[in-house]
């Protein structure tokens, strides 16, 4: 299933204009990129964020009267799965010095860092141990290890790209943090791409002025997260159990966090977990389709730390910005909304439109390469069209081979070159076509320097923390965010719990008191949360379904 | 837009019957298998992860109508096609002894302990792993796996003691499993690769001496004071710094590049 005849058609017209971008790239030239107040006036007109309509206000809870999603205000407003009445809070499942929620990327890191400084760890998850949006990064990781680099440059990229808002304290943790995350994973075995000396192969991102991204291929996250779950695997003072999602967190009487409701996904019991602190770790929220966009997220990717944690709550911060990712794949139709990783762009891949003309400085931050190609596409008109009817930009992929070398597709983007050769398309010689899809959350639970949240022995890290990417995510400062905050909440919690000592009685008060807000604000025919999975039945079928058995 | 959204009937497809675990369906055929046992109606608790062909969940043997041939595939990944015989199998209870990486000399690495040799490296993977001296040679794995990987090259690298060669061709396992299950001689090809990679990252590569050198700069406070002047600064002020980036060539060679400004260096 290669491209049909009229697409084949238009790639011509990139091939024609291909030779003297190439002489441009090779000679140091980019198409101009943006000054800051265009910037501001694309997003303005074109990112999906700024329409209003698609926001309404939270009538409960710690954030009342913030605007966010309507799909994500619907489950932040969404009932308990539970009766508080009928839960036996007395008998204890599952003893643990150390609870954490979701074991991605950020859970592991906090898990191997909390059994290293000597307490038992049990994690919960909603699918298998590493099931999560980290596997998924394809791209890299940014530290400033390079010569000309440093830790402050660093700093200037998140903020510019997080348009200046951003906590201070938690940006500069994180980049002061980072080489020491990177030499981490090193010393794990992680194998990142480099010289035959030893030097890190470091690449350009979206919005970095130093290359600073460091890689393993184009499976980074996959890399990252098969070893750490390998090195959990290795730890008998780790338990995981997979399957297992939290439903609830449990405070205990005097308003500590000790707990958590889990779920046997299969048999549907409960279990009661009590532990000393608790991490909440559940990453994004991709899979509530955000204005019907396609995502590139994890099936388990459906924001259940953000609702039980604003349940019990905690404050959160950006919830009005969503991630899109500027290229997502929009054909072949199997692989739509497939996320095409910043790499290539990286590599030297232009944008093009139709016409096969650049529209863009090809590495604007992904907010503002959003806006571009959805602009491109709409009110420009210059979009590629597949039969199924989506619009598009091209991707110039084959760009790379030309500038870095044959195979070098192959060997950077194997995985990539894979996805599509399924489908009888070769990246290295036909270009790609793209549409922006929705990607990672950027609105999070407020945390502090180590994770903490507002509730004493609850914290918080990855993917569903922030304020440390402000309004907006640098490609390859999550894979960090998640290495170095997760470290940081394993090591706070272990010394945590010992001062915790035993938790007090356990509680779901803060549930009642949540249930009685939402019934104050008229709110009664919610939806129950967290939502743990999404549902694709088609309407034909949950028309006929029958609930009981 | 679906991925994932809810693919609901229309008018003009066309639809194809598949058996998923034996049980007949009408599904659209331009659905991935994924796709296509949501369609029927099925909510995935496992089989299901990443749903872009990364995570290994969703590994899947199936049968053509007249074909006696038993093939394999990643229901995320693949179309489907009219009578094919659905089986997933999520769950493989694979051999995989524990182990310590810090401690394969005996004693834990580091100051002044030297690092294993690669005798004791290639030992370990003997020890943990005698079954891989036990192929038979059939390629059952190379043909099995999705991801396109010569296994049965891997497994032959790794009884050599080949480990970096190993770790090149596994590289791109995503462990689905499906080589393992399908092994005559019994072996966990796939975590037997984990424990080389990890070998051929903390043992065979060189280290990246920058990273060292940045490491130590940063433990001795050389950015703490820049980064906190940085931090206090106004909008205004970092605003002016942001534009005024130099920004790195894209073809510049490792180390080469020195850029003009370097104050925050
Ligand atoms: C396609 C893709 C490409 C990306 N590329 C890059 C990149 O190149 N560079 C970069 O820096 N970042 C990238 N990112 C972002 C980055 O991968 C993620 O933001 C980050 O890995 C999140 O890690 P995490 O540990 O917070 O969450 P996850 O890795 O998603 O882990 C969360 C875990 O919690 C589990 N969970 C969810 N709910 C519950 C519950 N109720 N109970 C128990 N467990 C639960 C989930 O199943 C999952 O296992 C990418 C993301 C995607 C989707
Ligand atoms: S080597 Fe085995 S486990 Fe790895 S991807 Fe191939 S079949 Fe799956
Ligand atoms: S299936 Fe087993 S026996 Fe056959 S080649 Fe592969 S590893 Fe060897
Ligand atoms: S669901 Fe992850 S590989 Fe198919």
């Amino acid at each position: 299933m290669s491209y049909p005849p009229e697409l084949q058609e238009l790639i011509t017209l990139v091939e024609k204009t291909r030779p003297a971008r190439l002489d441009r790239a090779r000679s140091g030239e980019s198409f101009p990129a943006l000054t800051l107040k265009e910037r501001q006036e694309r997003l303005n007109e074109f990112h999906p964020d700024y329409r209003a309509e698609a926001k309404r206000a939270l009538a409960v809870g710690p954030n009342k009267g913030d605007f966010v999603p309507v799909e994500l205000a619907d489950l932040l407003e969404s009932r308990s799965r539970l009766d508080p009445d009928r839960v036996r809070l007395d008998r204890i499942d599952v003893e643990t010095d150390i609870l954490i929620i979701g074991a991605g990327g950020a859970g592991t890191a906090a898990a191997l860092e909390a059994m290293q400084a000597g307490v038992r760890v049990t994690m919960a998850t909603k699918l298998r141990h590493g099931d999560a949006n980290t596997v998924m990064a394809e791209g890299g990781i940014q530290a400033a290890t390079a010569e000309a680099d440093s830790p402050c440059y660093h700093y200037l990229d998140v903020l510019g790209g997080g348009h200046f808002s951003n906590v201070p304290e938690l940006a500069s943790t994180l980049v002061r943090d980072a080489p020491e995350a990177v030499e981490w994973l090193e010393r794990l075995g992680v194998l990142f791409d480099k010289y035959p000396d030893g030097h890190m192969k470091v690449g350009h991102g979206g919005g970095t002025s130093r290359k600073r991204l460091h890689s393993a291929g184009d499976m980074t996250g996959a890399e990252i997260m098969r070893v750490l779950r390998d090195e959990a695997r290795n730890r008998r003072a780790i338990t995981v159990l997979e399957f297992t999602p939290a439903i609830e967190l449990l405070l205990d009487q005097e308003g500590r966090c000790a707990g958590a409701v889990l779920l046997n996904l299969e048999t549907k019991e409960q279990y009661i977990a009590r532990a000393k602190a608790v991490i909440l770790a559940t990453g994004g929220l991709g899979r509530l389709h955000i204005q019907g966009f396609p995502c590139t997220n994890h099936y388990g990717a459906t924001a259940d730390g953000l609702v039980m944690a604003y349940r019990a709550g905690v404050k959160t911060c950006f919830l009005e910005a969503t991630q899109f990712h500027p290229t997502g794949a929009i054909f072949p139709e199997q692989n739509a909304g497939l996320l095409i990783t910043e790499k290539v762009r990286g590599l030297g891949a232009h944008l093009l439109n139709r016409d096969g003309q650049e529209f863009l400085f090809a590495l604007e931050p992904r907010d503002v390469a959003s806006a571009c190609i959805i602009r491109e596409c709409s009110q420009m008109g210059r979009g590629a069209t597949t039969p199924a009817g989506r619009s598009g930009v091209w991707l110039d992929s084959p760009m790379i081979d030309l500038l870095h070398g044959e195979g070098t597709v192959k060997r950077e983007l194997g995985a990539k070159y894979l996805q599509f050769k399924r489908f009888g398309i070769d990246i290295s010689q036909e270009p790609m076509l793209v549409y922006p899809t929705l990607h990672y959350q950027n609105g999070r639970l407020v945390i502090a320097q180590n994770g903490e949240t507002s509730i004493p022995g609850l914290y918080a890290a990855g993917e569903v923390s922030g304020g440390v990417h402000g309004k907006n995510r640098l490609m390859g400062n999550s894979l960090l965010d998640i290495i170095v905050f997760g470290r940081r909440a394993g090591r706070a919690v272990a010394t945590a719990a010992r001062e915790a000592g035993t938790p007090k009685k356990l509680s779901l008060d803060h549930v009642r008191s949540f249930e009685r807000e939402l019934a104050e604000a008229g709110i009664s025919d919610g939806k129950v949360g967290p939502m743990l999975l999404p549902n694709y039945a088609p309407e034909h079928i949950r028309v006929s379904m029958c609930h009981r058995l | 837009m679906d991925d994932g959204n809810a693919v609901n009937q229309k008018n003009d497809e066309k639809l194809v019957p598949i058996h998923i675990m034996g049980r007949t369906y009408e599904v659209p055929d331009s659905l991935t298998i994924m796709k296509a046992v949501e369609y029927a109606g099925h909510q995935y608790i496992r089989g299901c992860g990443c749903r872009g062909g990364i995570c290994g969940a969703c590994g899947t043997f199936y049968r053509l109508p007249g074909d006696y041939q038993l093939q394999t595939a990643l229901a995320c990944q693949t179309v489907v096609q009219p009578g094919m015989m659905i089986m997933q199998l999520p769950y493989f209870p694979a051999n995989r002894p524990d182990y310590d990486l810090e401690t394969l000399n005996g004693k834990r690495d580091g100051n002044g302990v030297p690092p294993p040799s690669r005798d004791v490296l290639h030992e370990s993977v003997r020890q943990m792993y005698p079954e891989v001296y036990r192929c038979v040679g059939c390629a059952t794995c190379s043909r099995t796996c999705p991801m396109d990987i010569d296994v049965m090259d891997y497994v032959a690298l790794i009884g050599r003691g080949d480990l970096e060669k190993a770790t090149e061709v596994s590289f791109s396992c995503i462990m689905c499993g499906l080589c393992a299950i399908r092994c005559p001689a019994q072996i966990s090809q796939y975590t037997a690769a984990m424990y080389v990679r990890r070998l051929t990252g903390r043992y065979l590569t060189p280290k990246a001496e920058h990273l060292r050198t940045r490491v130590t700069q940063v433990q001795a406070g050389q950015y703490d004071a820049k980064l906190a002047r940085l931090r206090s600064m106004r909008k205004e002020e970092l605003v002016a710094l942001y534009a005024a980036r130099e920004r790195e060539p894209d073809l510049s060679k490792p180390g080469e590049w020195k850029p003009k400004e370097t104050a925050w260096l």
